[in-house]
């Protein structure tokens, strides 16, 4: 049991830390807002310099060889920083799904690109119905001489507006919640049938509405067994959730210390706000909902790979209930304590808030995986004897 | 990072857990496992067993009986003792008097106290808390007056636990009217037996006798019984707050009620089927699951951490071990009541001191409500929550 980072996890840290520290203040992260895409294409090429890009690639790939743990280190500093770069679109969830599903030749021809800064991706799964229900698909993929042709509408594709590849899933057979009977498609963002309405979402990032219209797909760009892809569109869900703990983290850290420091400077009554013992207790709260979801995110890195598949969604369920709890505590108190200006747009703590908001959303919220592991029976085997 | 166990370390497990499975008497089990509480004897029994095999004070150093373990082992130690529904030796003996005694004792103190306090052939109880002295333990106002070669005491004492069982105290007591108030006081221990000191019965919520109220009446307690220096006494109390992290949490513990709870709740019906298949029962015990695995996973880093580097004092987690540990234990006894419904309702004290094995209702629900009651306690000892937040607010967060 050793939980100390090696030495190419802490350089890793230390490199992410250092730019984000340089690059991204409150006020310039405002800046990259204000871009076409709404965020810094020159550092996603320094990400790209530093290798961030390829992080959770294997070295063949281009990659740095990393696994959760540094997944974990990357995702709490973006949430520290709270990065509107499509890290989780392209690396995450694109470069997941090719990492998960893709045959040998597939991430040989796309895990470098990614590595390098070339490709933005996005995974385009869920749909108008399906709530939380990975199994939910209505879009319809048939096969069309050695290819398919995709139909249907994919919504809030996070990053689909700047992608240039996206990961389409569709039915092949079965009904619209039948685990059985999915695919996984490779898509051009401009092939001829695709249609892209761009938003901007909540948290300040980006996401796209997609239309597929007879979408013809080459047989070398379906990821895996078609028919056969619920696993792993739940795998890149798991690891979609793992890194979303670990930014969740980080934004959490920041709320508490943004809020602390403004207990102690904030006066009232002549004295600072944070001598009030009220507001002592809350902000320990706080401390103890970050670091409980600190562990928890932990857990999650400790079991995204966790061979038995059932252990590993209870545990990943555990982990986003914990996270979707304690950043809903944090970001409320952390508005709370601030007062008014913790409600404007111009002061950075309510941007946090509305982000956790955003992650408790993302691959089901808090009921939707405490209802999955009380189903599942829990973490904990009832007792045997008496 | 590597955040599992390593091979030596799992081994180690196995052969704890073996050892606490064959050694531990089956009628002190069953107590554990019912909810029960056990006897003198039984504590008495039990702490020999571990002591025969060395694992009475496993952190104590080597040369006072220690076995040399480091906080990862010791981590695993105290697990399987909660996994194995044992009790833990006894907690005044081994983490409070005998670690102070080896610290700030003299070669003569040591050798005449460690030993039996290693054995339990002394029982000591802490005599710290006063009427008027709760969280503010420093105002205590019991005093010991020197008297040539003795001390002179008197004074009241509250909430001593196991007073009535117990051969001798350690207490503080205030030398020094004059001093500044944490200055003026010193830890004496105090056999039990000294004519003047009357131990009268508290009978707490739960309707049984673990506390009590001590009175002196010119106690005459041998000087040498003094601990270290007169009027330092606070610092060796205070020694002692950093000294039993590892277990404070009490995840192991509580991890075992839940593996209870879930057994009961399979033979509960409701509306003619098991209480464990309800949707929300099942929801609200995974809720206490998901928040007892997190504060397992911020125990065994603070456990990996203090293998490394020793006890670190400031490290916020150890509060929160102890904030949300409590929490844990109380919401695991509230839903044992919950479970329990109407069999929780016969009052049978007999039945949870251990003197009967007779219950009106099912065993499994005997003890649901008095443990619930007395569980309140784990928020208030050893500083409660409240000034666990203070602690942190000022020593963490600078507030």
């Amino acid at each position: 049991m050793d939980f100390d980072l090696s030495e190419e996890q802490r350089m890793l840290k230390e490199s992410v830390d250092r730019l984000l520290e340089d690059r991204y203040s409150f006020e310039q992260r405002k800046t990259y807002t204000r871009a076409a895409d709404g965020w810094s294409r020159e550092l996603w090429k320094q990400y790209a310099d530093l290798g961030l890009l390829g992080v959770p690639f294997s070295q063949d790939h281009g990659g740095f060889g990393g696994g959760p743990v540094e997944t974990m280190i990357l995702m709490e500093a973006f949430g520290k920083a709270l990065v509107l770069e499509p890290y989780f679109a392209t690396v995450i969830l694109f470069g997941g799904a090719v990492k998960i599903a893709g045959s040998e030749a597939q991430k040989a021809d796309l895990l470098p690109k990614v590595a390098e800064g070339k490709l933005l991706g996005a995974f385009a799964h869920s749909e108008r119905d399906s709530r939380y229900d990975l199994a939910d698909v209505k879009t319809t993929a048939k096969k069309d001489g050695t290819g398919w042709v995709l139909d249907g509408e994919k919504t809030v594709v996070i990053h689909g507006d700047c992608a240039d590849k996206l990961v389409v899933s569709a039915r092949v057979s079965g009904g619209q919640r039948d685990k059985d009977g999915l695919a996984l498609f490779l898509v051009d963002a401009k092939a001829p049938g695709v249609t892209r309405k761009g938003y901007p979402t909540q948290d300040s990032l980006r996401a796209a509405d997609i239309t597929l219209k007879g979408v013809k797909v080459a047989a070398s760009d379906v990821l895996g067994e078609p028919g056969k892809a619920y696993a792993a569109i739940e795998k890149i869900a798991q690891s979609a959730i793992q890194a979303l703990s670990a930014e969740a983290v980080g934004g959490m850290q920041e709320m508490l210390d943004i809020t602390v420091e403004y207990l102690k400077t904030r006066q009232q009554f002549g004295v600072p706000i944070g001598s009030f013992q009220a507001l002592q207790h809350r902000a320990v709260d706080m401390l103890v909902a970050t670091e409980q979801a600190r562990s928890m995110a932990m857990f999650a890195a400790m079991m995204v790979d966790e061979k038995d598949a059932e252990e590993r969604a209870k545990a990943i369920s555990a982990c986003k209930v914990h996270i979707g709890k304690s950043g809903r505590y944090v970001g409320q108190q952390s508005i709370q304590l601030h007062g008014g200006i913790g409600m404007t747009l111009e002061y950075k703590v309510g941007h946090y808030f509305i982000r956790s908001t955003m992650i408790e959303i993302l691959f089901g919220d808090t009921d939707h995986h405490l209802a999955a592991l009380a189903r599942a029976g829990g973490l904990i085997p009832a007792g045997t004897t008496a | 990072m590597d955040l599992r166990f390593t091979q030596e370390e799992i081994a180690f497990r196995n052969e704890v857990r073996t050892f606490f499975e064959s050694a531990l008497p089956e009628s002190i089990r069953r107590k554990g496992l019912l909810g029960q509480r056990t006897s003198k004897e039984d504590l008495v029994t039990w702490q020999r067993i571990l002591n025969r095999k060395g694992w009475a004070t496993p952190m104590w150093p080597k040369e006072y009986g220690g076995t040399g373990w480091d906080a990862v082992r010791y981590f695993i130690y105290k697990e399987e003792m909660n996994r194995a529904n044992a009790p833990e030796p006894l907690g005044m003996n081994v983490h409070m008097v005998g670690p102070v005694i080896i610290a700030f004792g003299t070669e003569e103190q040591k050798k005449e106290f460690l030993p039996k306090v290693q054995n339990l052939d002394l029982w000591f109880c802490q005599g710290f808390s006063e009427p008027g002295s709760g969280s503010d333990l420093a105002s205590l106002k019991s005093r010991a007056v020197r008297d040539g070669d003795h001390y002179v005491i008197n004074g009241q004492k509250l909430w001593t636990t196991n007073g009535h069982r117990a051969d001798w105290m350690f207490g503080l007591f205030r030398t020094d009217t004059n001093a500044k108030k944490q200055m003026g006081i010193s830890y004496i221990l105090l056999d039990m037996k000294s004519p003047g000191i009357t131990v009268r019965p508290i009978i707490t919520i739960d309707g049984n006798h673990y506390v009590n109220e001590v009175f002196f009446d010119n106690v005459r307690v041998p000087a040498k019984n003094l601990i270290g220096e007169e009027n330092k006494g606070w610092t060796y109390a205070k020694f002692l707050l950093g000294n039993e992290r590892v277990g404070i949490a009490r995840v192991g513990g509580t991890m075992s009620r839940v593996a209870y709870a879930k057994m009961i709740a399979a033979k509960t019906m409701v509306d003619g089927r098991p209480l464990s298949e309800e949707p929300r029962f099942r929801e609200k015990m995974a809720l206490i699951e998901i928040e007892l695995k997190a504060l397992e996973m911020t125990n065994m880093m603070v456990v990996a951490d203090m293998k490394k580097q020793g006890v670190n004092a400031t490290d916020p987690r150890t509060s929160v071990l102890k904030i949300k540990g409590s929490e844990l234990q109380q919401s695991i006894t509230e839903l044992l009541v919950e479970i329990a419904g109407p069999n929780a309702m016969a009052r049978q004290v007999e039945y949870l001191s251990g003197e009967s094995n007779d219950s009106i209702v099912p065993e499994w629900n005997a003890t649901a409500a008095p443990n619930y009651f007395f569980t309140r306690t784990v928020s208030i000892y050893g500083g409660t929550n409240e000034i666990q937040h203070n602690v942190v607010a000022k020593g963490v967060l600078g507030l």
